[in-house]
């Protein structure tokens, strides 16, 4: 690639940074900036990560007792309803690509900005204007279809705000698309010179995967909801029965966007452990090109699975063993990942920092909610847990334990890139196991009471199961405490965290090879890679990480 | 000539306008593999459906109009040609004639809209537009019949929306080029509106076989 500059770059110095460049507040919100649309969203999503949880904990104070005491099964439903659409759409979907992802894909590659920019605040509004009329349709009424919205009680009987939810989530779908489209366009062309695509971060694999998911799948489910908010206003038959439809060709449609969104959930997160675990183990990614391929093989296979949510529904066994069978396939590039980053940290000198906590607690949650999601790929066993909280443990315990640590670890370890200051350590150490106890606190009761035949969405339930549900609802305690104390000291860390330096934790990779935070392009000069991702054998990286500890050279 | 033309608009993020173009041009690729997966679910929808119920589809498909359908296939197969032209001239910095061809092609673009805008008229007047006074004979098919008329008045919908906002963005750039705004100075910006009309081309190429010629 030639490195003619064609316009001479802005050079700032002096302290100059991408988040001192400018103060008015018109200056964040007309920003083309990577790094402050993803400050923007972080901030966004915070605030829907804590209506979704204010929603989860009045489930679960619900739950407390055997009878309905808090709630009405109506208010119940809409309650559950809109913790899943809140967590999923609004928080998860968003949480690591919009935020994590913007900020670092640029810095990864060497790059000074996304191929483009004005569409990346765009879908900054977009999902804002989604996230708000979503808001609006709980605050005026709410909506009680659960996240699913299977049609016929979505598209005729409910009489909550099933349309504007519909319009909501589509709305907030093309976000998703504009970030697809962003990372996909900017991986393959703006690379900096030298950066090969196998020495390319698993983090950056796995959100090129991640994006495939995201453009591919995205559209199916945008048309099905507004096809079924459309039969909702305007009385077509499409997927209504009494119309002459098909409900199931719905949940096909549906769980074809909607299995691919656990891992468009997953997968980032699986990119930000690659990085922790090979950074304080200070060792090589064990197997790169496996851990970089599982991530698009997960990406490929994890189209060809939906069927494993409509074992009991009139789909032909043949199809469910199929599905089945596909099922079982995506759980290999799993455990590649899993044993990969074992192997990785095998003889490593590694630092338990708190990163390094957050990954490790990835590796033991993910690999209980990958099994027993075999166990719920198991034809025979499946009917059985279907629509048990044995599903609602195991997804939880992928999508907090593995999705929800993997963006806590990662916002941790590039704390100090994004903002310039150090979090304090100890506390953030002691926040990550409250969140860890109280995660297996809240969750693991529930596997026991699922395979006891507790059916999800409902809040009525036999005394005998009062013990594990308290038990479950302290947890929620727990895990409240442990997301409220990262929200403290992050902020207090603002102003009075230890001066960061471009590279605390003597880390690889291109972004901790400029100054932190960075400069609003990024780089002074254009990075020129010359070796291999995660080279820590190659260099002693001393207990002090100097400036420049960087392991590849810039072309001064 | 690209040299010339990229001077004056290569964004800070590229290094060169070569970097500059082809990341613009995978761009709308990948826009446009988004709009297939859009579409391919509805085209998915209807296949399924009319697998199921073939023979009150085709009956339900005879009330379409096939000669008006064909017009317009024609009308937009004539329009990808004119917007093929504009696309050349704008490559060999012909301004002139890009706008003409441009010009012509929104031209063939609202025609398209207003021979559709007939069709659905007609089809208002023999109440075959879903819902409680939709009629249909005989009345034991008027059900599956309103689900084919469901699934014609969305997928022409969505297609005919996806021609008004080329028709809009034509006007736009039609516009910029009068005018010689920079930012049409180079061919990308009509290259990557020619692809977008092309692709709805293609969808209505789809669209007509399926839903106006079921064989028995």
């Amino acid at each position: 690639m030639s490195m003619t500059i064609t316009q001479p770059r802005e050079m700032e110095v002096g302290g100059r940074n991408y988040l001192n460049a400018d103060n008015t507040v018109l200056s964040w919100l007309l920003t083309t900036d990577h790094k402050r649309i993803a400050i923007l969203y972080l901030v966004s999503i915070t605030f829907f990560f804590f209506i979704g949880g204010l929603l989860a904990a009045l489930i679960r104070l619900e739950l407390l007792t055997p009878q309905g005491d808090l709630m009405t099964s109506e208010n119940y439903n809409r309650v559950f309803t809109m913790h899943g659409v809140v967590m999923i759409f609004f928080f998860l979907i968003p949480s690591i690509p919009a935020v994590l992802g913007n900020f670092l894909v640029p810095l990864m590659i060497g790059a000074r900005d996304l191929a483009f920019p004005r569409l990346n605040l765009a879908s900054w509004y977009i999902y804002m204007i989604g996230g708000f009329i979503g808001l609006w349709a709980m605050v005026t009424g709410g909506v009680d279809t659960g996240w699913t919205f299977y049609p016929p009680y979505s598209s005729t009987f409910s009489t909550s705000h099933v349309t504007l939810t519909l319009v909501a989530l589509f709305i907030t779908g093309f976000s998703s698309i504009a970030t697809g489209i962003n990372f996909i366009v900017t991986i393959h062309k703006m690379r900096a010179p030298g950066l090969t695509w196998f020495r390319l971060p698993l983090f950056i694999w796995a959100h090129y995967a991640t994006s495939v998911i995201i453009v591919l799948g995205t559209p199916v489910v945008a048309i099905t909801l507004l096809l079924v908010a459309v039969e909702r206003v305007f009385k077509l038959g499409i997927f209504d029965p009494a119309l002459g439809g098909d409900p199931i060709l719905f949940q096909h449609l549906f769980w074809f966007y909607s299995h691919p969104a656990v891992y468009i959930m997953i997968l980032p997160a699986m990119g930000v452990i690659s990085e922790l675990i090979s950074c304080f183990s200070r060792k090589r990614v064990f197997g790169y090109h496996f851990v970089a391929f599982s991530s698009v093989a997960i990406a490929v296979v994890g189209f060809l699975v939906w069927g494993h949510h409509m074992f009991t529904t009139i789909q032909s066994v043949y199809a469910g063993m199929v599905f089945s069978l596909l099922s079982f396939l995506v759980a290999v590039p799993s455990a590649v990942k899993v044993f990969n980053w074992t192997a990785t940290m095998y003889k490593g000198h590694i630092e338990l920092r708190a990163p390094m906590l957050y990954a490790m607690g990835f590796i033991g949650l993910f690999v209980i909610g990958g099994l027993t999601g075999v166990f719920l790929a198991s034809l025979a066993t499946d009917v059985h847990l279907q629509d048990t909280y044995f599903v609602v443990a195991h997804f939880h315990y992928i999508m907090v334990g593995g999705a929800i640590f993997g963006y806590l670890g990662g916002l941790h370890f590039w704390w100090p890139k994004m903002t310039g200051r150090m979090y304090p350590e100890g506390i953030a150490k002691l926040a990550a196991l409250i969140i860890f106890a109280g995660f297996n606190l809240t969750f693991f009761p529930q596997f026991v009471l699922g395979y006891l035949g507790m059916p999800r969405r409902y809040h009525w339930y036999p005394e005998e199961w009062q013990f594990l549900h308290v038990m479950s609802t302290s947890g929620v305690v727990l895990l409240a405490l442990g997301y409220a104390i990262p929200l403290f000291y992050l902020l207090w860390s603002l102003r009075n965290g230890a001066i960061a330096g471009p590279n605390p934790w003597g880390a690889t990779g291109l972004e901790w090879q400029t100054a932190s935070p960075p400069i609003t392009h990024n780089f002074e000069q254009t990075p020129v890679v010359t070796e291999e991702p995660y080279a820590y054998d190659n260099h002693h990286v001393q207990e002090e990480t100097a400036i420049g500890a960087g392991t590849r050279q810039t072309d001064a | 000539m690209v040299q010339e033309q990229g001077r004056q608009t290569l964004s800070i993020q590229f290094d060169t306008p070569e970097q500059q173009t082809e990341s613009y041009i995978v761009g709308m690729w990948t826009f446009l593999v988004t709009e297939i997966m859009f579409f391919g679910a509805v085209f998915a929808i209807y296949l399924v459906y009319r697998v199921a119920n073939h023979d009150v589809f085709y009956l339900a498909h005879l009330k379409l109009d096939i000669p008006l359908g064909f017009f317009n296939t024609l009308v937009l197969l004539t329009s990808s040609l004119t917007m093929a032209l504009t696309v050349h001239f704008a490559q060999r910095g012909d301004a002139r004639k890009q706008l003409l061809f441009l010009l012509v092609t929104m031209a063939l673009a609202c025609t398209f809209l207003v021979v559709k805008g007939f069709e659905y008229h007609h089809k208002y007047v023999e109440g075959l537009i879903p819902g409680p006074n939709f009629r249909f004979e005989p009345v034991e098919h008027l059900r599956v019949a309103q689900l084919f008329f469901s699934l014609y008045f969305a997928m022409t919908g969505l297609h005919a929306l996806h021609v008004a906002i080329g028709v809009l963005v034509m006007a736009i750039m039609a516009v910029l080029i009068a005018i010689r705004h920079p930012s049409v100075q180079d061919f990308v910006p009509v290259e990557m509106v020619g692809l977008y009309w092309h692709f709805v081309d293609i969808v209505w190429i789809f669209l007509f076989p399926l839903l106006y010629l079921i064989p028995r």
